[in-house]
C-alpha cells in the first residue's frame, strides 16, 4: 500500500514537473520570439534609416531636389501672379473666385511662359523616381556589398523592401512638404484661404503623385534587379518613361487617324466603340492614366473622362462636381495605377528572391 | 571524435543545367578545427559555401551548420556563421566603423555595446587609424582586415572565409594568417577557408581538403593528403654520403617499398611507398660509405597539387 502510494505520488510528481517545465519553456520560447522579433524590427529599420541618409546625402538626389523645388516655385510664382492680376482687376472678380477653386488653379494656371506646377510634377516625379531606384541592387551587388549582407540574418526580402520604403519615404516627406508649402504660400499671396473641400483634392492629388512616381521608381528597382549595369538599367527606365511620355501618345494618334476616320463606321455605336477603344489604348499608359486622373481632382469642372454624346450633355447643369463624385470618376484610374505599381514591384521582389547571390558573377 | 561536427555535409549535388559544380561532397568539422579548402578556381569552392550558408539551394544531399539545416533555417546558420566573400566589398561613403557598425545593426547588436565591440575589433585587426576614414580609401588588404572584423561583429561560433588572401601582398597575407589562426586558438572559433593559394593554407590549417571538379579527393593533414594521392612515392628521403656509388645504388633500390633512386646535387632522394629510413641508413653504413645526412622531406602542398596535377592527365588515361 505504501509503495503504491509513492509510485502514484513519485508519478504525480513527474507529470507535475513535466507540465511545469513545459510551461517555461514555454514562456522562454515566447520570450525568445519577441525578442528576435524586435531583432528583425530593428535590422529592418537599420536598413531603412540606412537607405534615406545615402539618398539625402547623394548628390544625384541633391540635385534633382533641387531642380524639383526650382521649377516647382517657379511654376508657383507665374501661377500666383497671374491669379494675383486677375483678383486685383476687379472686386467681382474676388467674389467669383471664392466659388470656383482658385486654390486649385495654383497647380493647373500657367501664363504660358512655364508650365503649370501639374505639368513639372508629371514630368520630374518619374526621373526622381528612376534616379532613386535604378541603382538600388546592381550597385549593392556590384560592389560586392550583397553578398556581404546576405550573409547577416535579415532575411532576403529586407534588403530590397528596405530601399523601397526608404525611397517611397523621401518621397512622401518630399511631397507632402512641398504641397503643404504651396498652400502656405497660397493664403499668404493670394489671401484666399482653401476650403476644405480644396484642401482633400490636394491631398489626393499628393497621394496619387505618390503613387505614380513609386510606379517609376519600381519599375527602377525592377530593371536594377534584371540589369547588372547600374547604366544599362537607368537607360532602359528612361527610355519606358520616354516612350510612355511622349511616343506612346503618338502612335496611339497615328493609329486613331486611320481608325476613326475609317469609312467603314456606319452607326453612332460604331463610332462610339471605335473611340472608346483608342481611349482604352491611351490609358494603358500610366503617364496618361496620371494625367486623367490629377485633371479631374484639380479641376472640379471636369465631369468626365470617357466619351459623352450631345444626347447625354443635353439638361446637365454646368457646375463643378462635388468631391465625392470626382473621387469616383478617377477610381479606376487610381485602382489601375496601384496596380501597375504593385505588378511592378511584385516582379522585382519575385526575380530577387529567385536570384543567385554571387559575390562575383 | 566524440564532439558533434560544427560542419557537416553529407552526399552534397548541385547541379547547374547540365554542370555538375559540387558532385557527392561529405565532409565532416569538427569544433575550432581550421579546415582549409583548397582547389583551382571553378572547382566549386564557392558553390559549396553558399550552400553551407543556405544561400543556394542543395540539388540533394544535407547540410548541417552547428546542428541547423541552412536550406530551412538560413537565418539562424547566419546568427551563427561569419562569412567573408572573396571579393569583400563595403560602402565607400562610409566610414569603416561605420561599417561595422551598420553590420552590427543588422544582427541586432545595441549601439553602445556594438561601437564598444566595433574599437575592439577594428584594434585587433590594426585598423584604428583607419576607422575614420572612408572605406572607399582602403587598400585591399585594409578591404580585407577590415571584412574581417566585419565578420567578428556578431560574435560567430564559425566563420568561412572565401578567398581571404586573394590579391594581398605577402606581408599582408602573413598578417591576415596570423590573425585567423589566433582567432581559432583563443576563441575557439572553427575556420573554413578556401583558396588556390597552397602555401598560404598549408601554414596555418589542421586540415586540408583537396577539391576539384566538384569532387573532394583526398582530405586530411597534409601528410596524408600526400599518402592518398600518392600512394606509389608517399615518402621522399634524401640522402648524401659519400662515397656513392653505382653498387651502393642497386643496393638501396633493393630495399622493399622503395621505387626509384634520383640524383641530386648533393646526394640521392630515394622515392619510397612507406617510411624505410633505418633500411637505408643501415644499407649505407654496411657498406662502408659514411652518411652524412639522412632526412624525410615533408611534402609541402605546393607539390602535393603539383604533382597531383601532373598526374592527371596520366591517371584519367587508365
Amino acid at each position: 500500500m505504501y509503495v503504491k502510494a509513492s509510485k502514484e505520488e513519485r508519478w504525480a510528481n513527474d507529470v507535475f514537473s513535466y507540465v511545469k517545465r513545459w510551461s517555461e519553456r514555454l514562456k522562454v520560447g515566447a520570450l525568445d520570439e519577441k525578442k528576435r522579433a524586435r531583432g528583425a524590427n530593428s535590422a529592418f529599420s537599420a536598413i531603412v534609416k540606412k537607405e534615406l541618409a545615402d539618398y539625402l546625402t547623394s548628390w544625384r538626389m541633391i540635385i534633382l531636389i533641387a531642380l524639383i523645388l526650382l521649377t516647382c516655385f517657379g511654376s508657383l510664382y507665374t501661377a500666383m501672379t497671374t491669379i494675383r492680376d486677375a483678383l486685383d482687376s476687379s472686386e467681382e472678380a474676388k467674389e467669383i473666385a471664392k466659388g470656383a477653386y482658385l486654390f486649385l488653379k495654383l497647380f493647373t494656371v500657367s501664363d504660358g511662359t512655364l508650365p503649370s506646377f501639374l505639368t513639372f510634377v508629371s514630368f520630374l516625379g518619374p526621373l526622381l523616381g528612376i534616379a532613386l531606384g535604378f541603382d538600388a541592387i546592381n550597385s549593392e551587388r556590384n560592389r560586392g556589398t550583397l553578398s556581404r549582407l546576405m550573409a547577416q540574418p535579415i532575411p532576403r526580402d529586407y534588403v530590397i523592401n528596405g530601399k523601397f520604403v526608404a525611397a517611397l519615404l523621401l518621397n512622401a516627406v518630399l511631397f507632402l512638404s512641398l504641397g503643404l508649402l504651396v498652400m502656405a504660400l497660397g493664403i499668404l499671396v493670394l489671401g484666399i484661404p482653401p476650403t476644405f473641400e480644396e484642401f482633400a483634392r490636394m491631398v489626393c492629388f499628393l497621394l496619387l503623385c505618390l503613387v505614380y512616381i513609386a510606379f517609376w521608381l519600381n519599375l527602377g528597382i525592377l530593371f536594377s534587379v534584371v540589369f547588372r549595369q547600374a547604366a544599362t538599367s537607368a537607360l532602359s527606365s528612361m527610355a519606358v518613361w520616354l516612350f510612355f511620355n511622349l511616343f506612346y501618345s503618338m502612335i496611339v494618334e497615328v493609329f486613331a487617324k486611320s481608325f476613326l476616320q475609317s469609312d467603314a463606321i456606319t452607326s453612332v455605336e460604331q463610332a462610339v466603340g471605335r473611340q472608346e477603344l483608342v481611349l482604352g489604348l491611351m490609358r494603358l499608359s500610366p503617364s496618361y492614366l496620371f494625367n486623367e486622373s490629377t485633371t479631374a481632382l484639380l479641376s472640379p469642372d471636369v465631369r468626365t473622362l470617357g466619351i459623352v454624346t450631345v444626347e447625354q450633355t443635353a439638361g446637365a447643369v454646368a457646375a463643378p462636381l462635388p468631391f465625392s463624385q470626382s473621387l469616383l470618376l478617377i477610381w479606376p484610374q487610381a485602382t489601375a495605377l496601384i496596380a501597375a505599381t504593385l505588378i511592378c514591384f511584385a516582379v522585382a521582389y519575385w526575380l530577387f528572391m529567385r536570384q543567385e547571390i554571387r559575390a562575383s558573377g | 571524435m566524440a564532439a558533434p561536427a560544427v560542419i557537416e555535409l553529407d552526399n552534397l549535388c548541385k547541379t547547374y543545367g547540365d554542370h555538375r559544380a559540387v558532385d557527392h561532397l561529405s565532409l565532416s568539422i569538427q569544433k575550432g578545427e581550421i579546415f582549409g579548402l583548397l582547389g583551382p578556381n571553378g572547382a566549386g569552392k564557392t558553390t559549396t559555401i553558399l550552400m553551407m550558408l543556405g544561400l543556394t539551394e542543395p540539388t540533394s544531399g544535407m547540410v548541417r551548420v552547428c546542428g541547423i539545416d541552412p536550406v530551412r533555417n538560413p537565418i539562424e546558420v547566419k546568427r551563427k556563421v561569419g562569412y567573408l566573400p572573396d571579393d569583400v566589398g563595403f560602402y565607400h561613403h562610409m566610414t569603416g566603423l561605420e561599417n561595422l557598425l551598420y553590420t552590427a545593426a543588422l544582427n541586432g547588436i545595441p549601439r553602445a555595446e556594438a561601437e564598444k565591440r566595433a574599437w575592439e575589433l577594428l584594434e585587433k585587426v590594426d585598423l584604428t587609424d583607419a576607422a575614420r576614414k572612408k572605406a572607399g580609401t582602403y587598400s585591399r588588404g585594409m578591404r580585407q582586415r577590415l571584412g574581417l572584423a566585419d565578420v567578428l561583429m556578431k560574435r560567430p561560433e564559425v566563420i568561412i572565409l572565401d578567398e581571404p588572401t586573394l590579391g594581398i601582398d605577402p606581408e599582408g597575407v602573413r598578417e591576415l594568417l596570423r590573425l585567423i589562426r589566433d582567432l581559432s586558438r583563443h576563441e575557439g572559433i572553427t575556420v573554413l577557408l578556401s583558396s588556390h593559394q597552397l602555401h598560404h593554407v598549408q601554414k596555418i590549417c589542421d586540415r586540408v581538403g583537396l577539391f576539384v571538379g566538384g569532387r573532394l579527393l583526398a582530405e586530411g593533414n597534409i601528410e596524408r593528403l600526400a599518402q592518398q594521392l600518392f600512394l606509389q612515392d608517399a615518402y621522399v628521403i634524401h640522402v648524401v654520403a659519400s662515397p656513392l656509388d653505382a653498387s651502393l645504388r642497386s643496393k638501396i633500390e633493393a630495399i622493399p617499398g622503395v621505387n626509384k633512386v634520383e640524383q641530386t646535387e648533393d646526394g640521392w632522394d630515394v622515392y619510397c611507398q612507406t617510411d624505410v629510413s633505418a633500411a637505408i641508413s643501415q644499407t649505407i653504413i654496411e657498406s662502408g660509405s659514411s652518411l652524412f645526412h639522412l632526412s624525410r622531406r615533408d611534402f609541402g602542398l605546393d607539390e602535393i597539387y603539383h604533382r597531383y596535377f601532373e598526374g592527371r592527365d596520366v591517371r584519367e588515361g587508365q
